[in-house]
């Protein structure tokens, strides 16, 4: 039921996003989105997604969204051209993929093919396996191990190249900060500086749990992030850059991945399979435990520092020419 | 009416889909085209955390006791996915700050006459 209502305000946002032309108010309804979303996960038993989707659907992509508004023009132009042919290639594909579901398992159905093949077996073997508990940390960080090192490379490269774009660009330190001006406000200062303690304290949390309750690397870096993100924008984001020099950055960047790879490589070097993590102790269970331990800790070093110098390039690009 | 009920929230994530499919294709402002495909791709996570819900199930932690659990692997592919979303979508956004100071638009059609008028 609840899922139902949670679908219904989903489908009105989206409507009100395209219909809309004032681009502040849609980034502001595309954060209702995201948190929409994570609900709907929550009610899906995605409880690990839902944690990810709030802290960067709601939180991160917003406030990027927000300041290459700021950066550029905040109306749409009405385009010119017709709605009829876009309108009618959306409906032809709607009732095609419409028709192809009409061979798809019923939803929630225990019966359907995708619940047969290797989910019973990380469902009935992956505690006995691996130690942990949360199944979804140990496909992520142990069964799916490589996948993960794939993702964490991917959300550096996008990294370094959000970096190499906007480097260019960079103001002057005499220039004031165009996101600075949260800081006149001593409500949202006082309550901000308030919450920051918790929401870091609770990133650790995060990721430090992922093992036996919802968490791991990925949530914990954006929730780390979206802290101090939070920081940079209610004291300044000269103050966050005097935390995080731009050297510091890179490094801790480059050496969450470079963690990641390096436990692939020791797991060679004492003769088990890349990222294969039993050969770390005598026990397979504690060798388990400490792989999965480090290569979380270096997806959340990676994933909090690309997430915080991504930020700092979009808050400190000059306004104009 | 059991198709309906069987298939209803698949129904909705492929009119989300097609939403989000209109925007790009219909709308000239590159923000909002990268908001569009952000829906898509919303719309994406949602089919296949749907696919991984189980009757009676709940989250894949292992509890003590007769418990059935929901998929934990589609689980897995969307929660990177969405840290890889925002890491791309933050690579577009910077593509659009780089427009907008090569073009002094970020509207699709005016960047065209542009081309064309060179």
């Amino acid at each position: 039921m609840i899922n139902i209502i949670l679908l219904g305000f989903l489908a009105v946002v989206a409507i009100a996003v395209a219909m809309m032309r004032d681009l502040f108010a849609i980034v502001m309804l595309f954060g209702i989105y995201s948190l929409l979303t994570a609900g709907i996960f929550v009610s899906l038993d995605a409880v690990d997604v839902a944690f990810t989707e709030a802290a960067v659907g709601a939180g991160i992509s917003t406030i990027l969204i927000l300041s290459t508004l700021a950066l550029t023009s905040r109306e749409e132009k009405q385009p010119t051209h017709s709605f009829l042919l876009p309108l009618l290639v959306v409906l032809v594909t709607g009732a095609t993929l419409v028709y192809g579901t009409l061979d798809m398992p019923a939803f929630s159905d225990p019966e359907a093919p995708v619940h047969q093949h290797v989910a019973p077996h990380y469902l009935n073997q992956a505690e006995q396996e691996t130690g942990v508990p949360n199944i979804v940390t140990a496909v992520l960080a142990s069964y799916r191990s490589y996948d993960t090192m794939g993702e964490v490379t991917v959300i550096f490269t996008a990294g370094i190249a959000v970096l190499l774009l906007l480097s260019a660009f960079r103001h002057h330190e005499d220039e004031a900060s165009n996101l600075n001006d949260l800081s006149h406000h001593p409500v949202l200062r006082y309550i901000a500086r308030l919450m920051i303690p918790f929401i870091l304290l609770f990133a650790l949390y995060v990721q430090f749990h992922g093992d036996y309750g919802p968490g791991g690397g990925f949530q914990a870096g954006v929730i780390f992030a979206a802290g101090f993100i939070l920081y940079g924008l209610v004291v300044g984001i000269d103050k966050t850059r005097q935390m995080f020099s731009e050297s510091k950055l890179h490094w801790l960047m480059a050496s969450g991945l470079l963690l990641y790879i390096g436990v692939g490589i020791v797991s060679l070097l004492l003769g088990g399979e890349f990222l294969n993590y039993n050969v770390f102790a005598a026990d397979p269970l504690k060798g388990q435990h400490w792989g999965i331990f480090l290569v979380e800790l270096g997806v959340g070093i990676t994933v909090t520092a690309t997430m915080i110098s991504v930020f700092l390039a979009f808050s400190e690009v000059r306004r104009s020419e | 009416m059991s198709t309906f009920i069987d298939l209803y929230n698949y129904w909705i994530f492929i009119f989300l889909m097609m939403v989000g499919f209109y925007i790009v294709i219909s709308q000239g402002n590159l923000v909002k085209k990268i908001i569009g495909l952000n829906i898509f791709q919303t719309a994406v996570f949602l089919l296949y955390i749907s696919m991984g819900k189980v009757k009676g199930g709940t989250a894949p932690i292992i509890m003590a006791g007769d418990v059935s659990y929901s998929n934990p692997l589609p689980h897995v592919l969307i929660l990177t996915a969405i840290v890889v979303g925002v890491a791309t979508t933050a690579l577009a956004m910077a593509l659009i700050i780089r427009i907008r100071k090569a073009y002094g638009t970020i509207e699709e059609q005016d960047i065209h006459e542009q081309d064309a008028s060179l």
